[in-house]
């Protein structure tokens, strides 16, 4: 039986990687006494993997991880035995049974989406002006200018192999400003997956380069809202975790 | 959530930022208004290495367990982090509170190796404490000092305000209880500490005075007031079994050194090598019953979700029950997908047939401990442990299906001779030799593997070594080197591979094991001159230390380079480890005439741990207690 499980990942908890969360959750499913299947062999394994990882120091909203069970509980019972044994910042929020033709998350991942705040501190002008001081105007004119009325939106990626110019206009769907609570931020969905991931400060730097300022990695906080599979008839997103039923 | 000592950018920019952060699971979490003690744990080095302690996980616990006490953990930060802490002045902090550690009441801090010294006084420069004890004030922590390094705390006595000799369990109780009541009347620090020097097992070295002679041995260590013990006795777990064990340890989300639930089946060993302080230190063998073992070790695992569990003791072959045990570990466990670790077991039948359900046996290795090479050397150090017991072993193995064997030997022990370390060499020939006597060539799976690896030997205070010598660094190169040659010049050398240990650091643990106060000084000054992790290869540095010891006008040939005569007034004489100076001497005379000595369940050899009242003295060996 296949399961997705959905969780959020906040506080100090954004510190430990993306290999540890895997240890953790082996641990986790050990402890919650869930039923997990494991592999054949001399040194046995739980089945199980996530759909993206996320990097050191982002927070989140949509994580999941995809495990067989031999035998399951009701999701929301299942649910329970999980947040019970959570460290703090670590949240199940959904525990869905997947038909069995599912393929895992990892393999069908095609977006994600994040808001990318100013750090506190790293802010040049008022509370509500953004990097190097500009304000939500000026990025919400730079995404028109430089974004959306610009016939490509070309970046440097740097990977293992070297530098690769790279047009970011067709892997971003989405690109915004937006505010909370008198706090502007950068909303933006793009293509992730092992096809054509893109990390989104690339986006913010590109931006933030266009309109001739400096990109400090450092002050962006990163917080990802969700993770995304192409839907079914090819248009538009379906959320990961929609993907499955859940167990009563 | 508790907002963390350190912030996002210095936590993204350093390595491995989840050593900060706390958070764990069954980390112990309690309001700071509702507890009247708190205390910070220290392992001083770092975090994946401490967080493998088991002592500390035992403490914690324990102290955990009284309302009135919030114990936290506290490990040495990286280099990369000691910088950042240092050039911004952020006091190092607890892990669960993410508190300042200056501001506890207690910090503790286990000494495990004497390599980590320098770390103790990372820990207190960047906690802002004063490094001397001297030198600290009412709001200051008391720092408190234990493990196996203060069986010779005084290379360390400036730094600590009180030394804990002995099992942790016993006296905490009472340390704290004495803490309220004399923090509620308004008794100052010194008036606590000459209180607390008054509880069996703990040392106040503030309190005594050391006098040396012209040629720079003790003279006299007197205490400085009359109502407080001359000689200071190791406190002992009398019952192993209903002692209190950490039934939920915390689980790290990095990974640990030790990633998995560690059960202490027994303390002590029945063996008495005389090069091995635990042997002498933990003295009597204590049991834990076996039907508790195998309660903590269900709860442990279910506890924690660890994937593996592992025994712990230092000879698991010698655990009465040891059977039962494994049995019970490997058919309650093998199918829920739990690894068994069995280390220090004695290579038989019985435990190669265990081994063989437990590990994979191509994989796996088998690791023998003969420590000498010759049988005449290996009676000097009564390691009980014989050519033909080696060599069968190794066929049944052989005969198992494995092909890989570790043998650990030591360098410079007393009365060596060049033959001693050839015999290293012939030893692992031999082996390689019954792999191919008793493997067919058709079921060789390759060569067989044989991983030769020496160290050197450091005498150790209270074993029956303590009066011996040691050897310059070149000397030891010199006697790898010889084994190396002879290793080479073996017939199946290809089956053979060789690595020792670094002589430099040796010498220098050599000087901290059985230094005296007068050590501190140099401790001080080459933490000054910037060393910490000296237990790290990359990190230690021979010359910082033999320029520190110039520095301070101190000779470390002194300690390390003669054969103390047995009248010699010892620096750590003070203290009483139930084993007597007596049953030492008497045992280094025997090691000079090659004489074995029979393990605690053969005969009892009167060693004095008899007074403890508890553990093999009193268990199924009648003739010890005859003997006794």
């Amino acid at each position: 039986m296949k399961i997705r499980i959905r969780f959020t990942k906040h506080g100090v908890m954004k510190f430990v990687g993306h290999l540890d969360m895997m240890r953790y959750f082996q641990k986790a499913m050990r402890r919650a006494g869930i039923d997990i299947r494991y592999s054949e062999g001399f040194s046995p394994h739980q089945i199980m993997s996530f759909a993206a990882p996320l990097g050191v120091g982002i927070t989140s909203d949509g994580e999941y991880l995809d495990i067989e069970v031999n035998s399951t509980r009701p999701s929301g019972e299942s649910m329970r035995a999980l947040n019970d044994t959570m460290a703090e910042g670590i949240q199940i929020v959904s525990y869905v049974r997947l038909p069995e033709d599912a393929k895992t998350a990892m393999s069908i991942v095609a977006a994600a989406d994040y808001d990318l705040t100013c750090r506190p501190g790293q802010r040049a002008g008022a509370a509500d002006t953004l990097w190097g001081g500009i304000t939500a105007d000026e990025l919400r004119d730079a995404v028109t200018r430089h974004f959306d009325d610009a016939p490509e939106a070309l970046i440097t990626k740097t990977t293992k192999k070297g530098e690769r110019t790279l047009d970011l206009k067709p892997l971003v769907y989405e690109l915004s400003v937006e505010e909370k609570g008198g706090q502007p931020f950068l909303y933006v969905k793009l293509s992730t997956g092992s096809q054509d991931n893109i990390k989104p400060e690339l986006v913010l730097e590109y931006l933030l380069r266009a309109m001739g300022h400096t990109f400090d990695p450092s002050s962006v906080c990163i917080h990802r809202r969700n993770v995304y599979a192409r839907a079914a008839d090819g248009a538009g997103f379906v959320s990961l975790d929609e993907m499955g039923e859940n167990i009563v | 959530m508790r907002k963390p000592a350190l912030n996002d950018e210095i936590l993204l920019k350093i390595q491995q930022p989840a050593r900060y952060i706390g958070n764990e699971i069954n980390s112990v979490t309690k309001d700071p208004d509702q507890v009247a003690i708190r205390f910070a744990m220290c392992f001083p080095d770092v975090y994946e290495i401490g967080m493998s302690h088991l002592g500390i996980q035992i403490l914690y616990d324990m102290m955990n367990r009284r309302e009135d006490v919030w114990c936290e953990r506290v490990y040495s930060p990286w280099p990369d982090l000691h910088q950042i802490l240092k050039e911004q002045g952020i006091p190092l902090f607890a892990l669960e509170s993410q508190d300042p550690v200056r501001g506890m009441d207690f910090l503790g801090i286990t000494l495990q190796y004497e390599m980590c010294y320098t770390n103790v006084l990372q820990i207190l420069d960047l906690s802002q404490i004063p490094l001397n004890a001297a030198e600290r004030t009412e709001d200051d922590p008391i720092v408190i000092g234990g493990g196996p390094c203060v069986y010779n705390p005084e290379p360390l006595a400036d730094f600590f305000d009180l030394f804990y000799i002995g099992e942790g369990e016993t006296q905490y109780d009472a340390l704290f209880d004495l803490y309220l009541r004399m923090r509620g009347e308004g008794y100052s620090r010194k008036a606590f500490l000459h209180e607390a020097a008054k509880i069996p097992g703990l040392y106040v070295p503030s309190l005594y005075e050391v006098t040396y002679q012209k040629d720079g041995t003790i003279a006299d260590f007197t205490p400085l007031a009359d109502d407080i013990p001359a000689v200071i006795r190791r406190e002992v777990v009398t019952d192993m079994t209903d002692v209190v064990y950490p039934e939920k340890p915390v689980v790290p989300f990095i990974k640990a050194t030790q990633d998995r639930v560690v059960l202490e089946i027994q303390r002590g060993c029945i063996r008495g090598c005389r090069f091995c302080q635990a042997g002498m230190i933990y003295r009597p063998v204590r049991e834990k019953n076996v039907g508790r073992l195998k309660e903590l070790a269900t709860r442990m695992l279910a506890a924690t979700g660890h994937e593996e569990i592992s025994l712990s003791s230092l000879s698991s072959s010698d655990y009465t029950q040891i059977g039962e045990l494994v049995t019970f570990l490997v058919e309650e466990l093998k199918g829920k997908g739990i690894n068994i670790s069995l280390p220090s077991l004695r290579i038989d039948a019985f435990s190669l047939d265990v081994m063989s359900k437990v590990q994979d046996v191509r994989k796996s290795s088998l690791t023998f401990a003969p420590e000498a090479g010759s049988q005449r050397l290996r009676d000097v150090i009564n390691k009980g442990l014989t050519e033909e017991i080696i060599l069968d072993g190794a066929q049944l193995a052989f005969e198992g299906g494995w092909n890989k064997v570790k043998f650990y030997f030591m360098l410079g022990l007393p009365t060596e001779t060049e033959e001693d370390m050839r015999a290293i060499a012939a030893l692992a020939n031999e082996t390689a030799v019954r792999y191919y006597e008793t493997v067919p060539k058709e079921q060789r799976n390759g060569k067989c593997q044989i991983t030769i690896s020496t160290s050197f030997f450091v005498p150790k205070p209270f074993t029956p070594f303590q009066w011996a010598r040691m050897y310059p660094p070149e000397d030891y190169i010199g006697r790898a080197r010889i084994v190396n040659e002879a290793v080479k010049s073996q017939l199946n050398h290809k089956s053979l591979r060789y690595n020792w240990h670094e002589a430099d650091v040796t010498v220098i643990e050599g000087v901290l094991a059985r230094g005296d106060r007068r050590i501190g000084q140099v401790i001080r000054r080459v933490y000054e001159t910037g060393g910490i992790f000296d237990a790290w290869s990359e990190f230690f540095d021979y010359t910082r230390w033999t320029e520190a010891f110039a520095d301070c006008g101190l000779d470390p040939d002194f300690y390390t380079m003669r054969e103390r005569p047995l009248t010699e007034r010892l620096p750590w004489d003070f203290i009483d480890t139930g084993v007597t100076k007596e049953f030492l001497q008497r045992e280094w005379k025997r090691a000079m005439e090659g004489k074995i000595t029979p393990n605690c369940r053969e005969k009892c050899a009167g060693c004095g741990v008899l007074t403890y009242g508890c553990g093999v003295c009193y268990g199924e060996t009648a003739a010890g207690m005859e003997e006794g």
